[in-house]
């Protein structure tokens, strides 16, 4: 008879005592898994959500967080809206121009440039000084209204040294979930993931378009997030909600011809609706001002949506820069001027993350840590509140000739197989809960977890044994290690058993 | 007194005798909870026999169970020499003196001290688990067999009679193959009934297995069957005292 068979006996013979003992041992590892886990979920999700492709947030002057959180993760209040005009400077020549001249400036500028070339024509015909004089008066003229007009001049001042631009306008909600107008380049240009290498797929349908023959405008993409909570399907119609969730309903109703594979980031819980539709919506196209100085000016009115450029505005953008080096001196421009302000999200997320997801995450696992040593000590009292009536049973064990050394290690052992017991249940509790929740998980931050799957590590190098182990592996037997360490008091007693007087 | 007995007394230790035990000048006293030193043994000379039985009878508070205690090892003694097998065990530091207990002492005791977790097998089991030969189950069932619990291997000290108690006791103290036995009040806790059989018992697997043996007991019925029979107060300078002076 062996050693660990005399303690498993001795253990069996406390049943009780032991699988109490063992079940808050238990406790403590589920908790430490639950945490882990749901740590490594977190901090993956934020590698996901910091990883969207783009890496500078453009929008209206305000909160630098406020921006990054309603741009990035489609949280809280837009802060304002930044002008049209200023969204097509990072844009290149074509589609900036195509722009300017469906606006009512650029119309009323050619207008009256027409009548100039008129009056000037009229006037050459006279001859003379005052006909140069009129010529040179009316260039100057039209010069100082195309300044106060167009105080970029067109001139795409930023397009050098973008990469990508997405326009996102914001404000209505479907049900609790965020609706945003933008272009289908936000899912034909842009990637995701760790390395920014990931395509959006689409589970069904496919990415809107600008204008479709059976839809016109109106075209959506959902998240698959809100494909599962709202239980939608291709074909389905949406009418979002004007400016919060409780808004007035609009009676433009957007089609769904496409749901997003889960890609656990903020656009999961996305309703993406072609950004002309969503200046269509009742109280959405921005009023021109002084509309009534562009009587008789036309537009173009072959523009998809109708609308001209005063109509016109943006929320935000997300921005990829030509190059990471043109970062830091485009974020600085933007930011001095009056318009808008520039934004690093990562920069801002990773703030929000050492403000206070960090410091939740460390009192979480003190509070772990606390429990495990509670675990432990609930071990020691448990086998040291027996040592007095197992004396007699330590004394015959010595009389059959166990050494002092024996018996403490008997008891080393029963501490053992209690914490051990304890923190292999407590492991299978802890991924049974997780794997019971991966569901809800996946769908929140579009993160698989299986019943075997460890929590990530904690550390960012993966040259230190905290970026490369995962905690679980260390700690777990860490906790073991302490219950072990704990079951050496009540060893000790059974190490000092004076064997005649216990007889 | 059964005929059996009888028996058993006329053809026990007939071998040539050979010393297994020799005690010379041996003290041992207890430190009391108010200071005061407590001699309780003073034994100038004993000796026994290998495979010689013994019953050693004395007084309540003489001194017995720490004589026993005394030779298995258990307890130390202050001064005097306990020669086991010529080998003197006093000089032993604890953890010898736990390995010589573990090979060569077997012990009864008045309550059986089994181990309650354990069934009558493994707690047979147990009394070999520290000595130096290997663990030998067939021979456990065979001790088991010859107490004639053999129907009763898988069972717990609880579902047990005392007596058969008891007899899983005697095993237990066989199952190292000792060359001592010592046997602290045996049938103290059993009933009329099963006393003769449990020294019987005793006596004859000691026989059989040219154990010696040191039984304590008060009964002078159990007493009667052995040839060598020692009063404590006799070896023990210090009950000679107590007896002749002031506790006369």
């Amino acid at each position: 008879m062996n050693l660990w068979n005399i303690a498993y006996r001795s253990v069996k013979q406390r049943r009780l005592a032991s699988i109490l003992t063992s079940i808050s041992m238990a406790l403590g590892v589920t908790l430490v898994v639950a945490v882990l886990t749901i740590s490594g979920v977190v901090k993956t999700s934020f590698e996901t959500s910091t990883s969207l492709g783009y890496n500078m947030v453009v929008g209206a002057k305000g909160g630098a967080l406020q921006l990054t959180m309603n741009s990035v993760f489609y949280l809280s209040e837009p802060i304002e809206n930044i002008p049209y005009e200023y969204y097509l400077e990072f844009l290149p020549l074509e589609p900036r121009q195509a722009a300017y001249e469906n606006s009512h400036v650029y119309r009323a500028v050619a207008q009256q440039n027409e009548l100039r070339e008129l009056v000037v024509s009229t006037t050459a015909a006279t001859g003379g000084l005052a006909s140069s004089l009129a010529q040179e008066l009316l260039n100057d003229q039209l010069d100082q209204q195309l300044e106060q007009a167009l105080p970029w001049k067109r001139q795409g001042k930023f397009s050098g040294f973008t990469g990508l631009v997405i326009p996102l306008c914001l404000g209505d909600y479907f049900g609790s979930f965020r609706v945003m107008g933008t272009t289908p380049d936000l899912f034909n240009e842009l990637k995701y993931g760790p390395q920014a290498d990931r395509e959006y797929t689409f589970a069904e349908g496919r990415n809107f378009v600008t204008h479709s023959e059976e839809y016109g405008f109106y075209e959506a993409v959902i998240g698959a997030s809100v494909a599962r909570e709202m239980n939608l399907t291709l074909g389905a119609e949406i009418q979002p909600s004007h400016g919060a969730q409780s808004g007035d309903v609009h009676a433009t109703a957007f089609t769904v011809v496409g749901i997003l594979d889960s890609t656990g980031t903020p656009n999961d819980r996305g309703v993406f609706i072609n950004m002309e539709g969503f200046y269509l919506m009742d109280d959405h196209a921005k009023p021109v001002d002084q509309e009534e100085d562009f009587q008789g000016v036309e537009v173009n009115k072959t523009a998809p949506s109708g609308l001209t450029l005063e109509n016109r505005e943006i929320t935000s953008m997300l921005l990829l820069t030509a190059s990471p080096i043109f970062a830091p001196s485009l974020e600085n421009t933007i930011n001095e001027s009056n318009t808008a302000q520039a934004v690093f999200p990562i920069k801002e997320i990773t703030v929000m993350f050492d403000s206070f997801v960090d410091p939740a995450r460390d009192l979480l696992l003190v509070i772990t840590i606390l429990v495990c040593l509670v675990s432990a000590v609930s071990i020691l009292v448990s086998i040291y509140n027996t040592m007095s009536e197992r004396r007699k049973e330590i004394a015959i064990l010595r009389s059959l000739g166990a050494r002092r050394n024996t018996v403490m290690f008997i008891i080393m052992i029963e501490s053992f197989i209690l914490s051990a017991f304890g923190g292999i249940f407590g492991f299978i509790c802890g991924h049974g809960l997780i794997t019971l929740g991966s569901d809800a998980i996946e769908g929140r931050t579009g993160i698989s977890i299986g019943f075997f799957d460890f929590a990530p590590p904690l550390g960012m190098n993966p040259d230190t044994i905290m970026g490369s182990v995962s905690p679980e592996l260390m700690i777990i037997p860490g906790m073991i290690i302490l219950s072990v360490v704990a079951g050496i008091l009540p060893a000790l007693s059974a190490y000092r058993t004076d064997v005649s007087q216990s007889l | 007194m059964s005929a059996n007995t009888q028996i058993s007394k006329a053809t026990t230790h007939t071998k040539l005798s050979e010393m297994l035990l020799q005690i010379n000048d041996l003290k041992k006293a207890y430190l009391q909870p108010d200071g005061e030193v407590l001699p309780i043994l003073d034994i100038p000379s004993y000796k026994v026999d290998k495979g010689e039985p013994v019953v050693l009878i004395g007084r309540s508070g003489g001194g017995k169970t720490t004589f026993l205690h005394s030779v298995a090892g258990i307890t130390t003694v202050d001064s005097g020499q306990i020669l086991f097998d010529s080998n003197p065990i006093q000089k032993l530091p604890e953890e010898a003196r736990d390995r010589f207990r573990a090979d060569n002492i077997g012990y009864v005791y008045q309550t059986f001290n089994l181990l309650s977790p354990f069934t009558a097998l493994e707690n047979v089991l147990l009394g070999m688990t520290f000595s130096k030969g290997k663990t030998d189950k067939e021979y456990a069932n065979w001790l088991l067999d010859r107490v004639g619990l053999s129907h009763r291997l898988t069972h717990k000290p609880d579902a047990l009679s005392v007596g058969e108690q008891q007899r899983v006791a005697v095993a237990r103290a066989l199952a190292n193959k000792p060359k001592l036995l010592l046997a602290d009040e045996p049938t103290a806790n059993i009933d009329q009934a099963n006393q003769q059989s449990i020294i019987d018992l005793i006596r004859e697997t000691c026989n059989e297995n040219d154990v010696a043996l040191i039984m304590v007991t008060h009964s002078m019925e159990v007493a009667d069957q052995f040839d060598r029979v020692d009063k404590l107060d006799d070896i023990n300078e210090l009950a000679q005292a107590v007896t002749g002076g002031t506790h006369a």
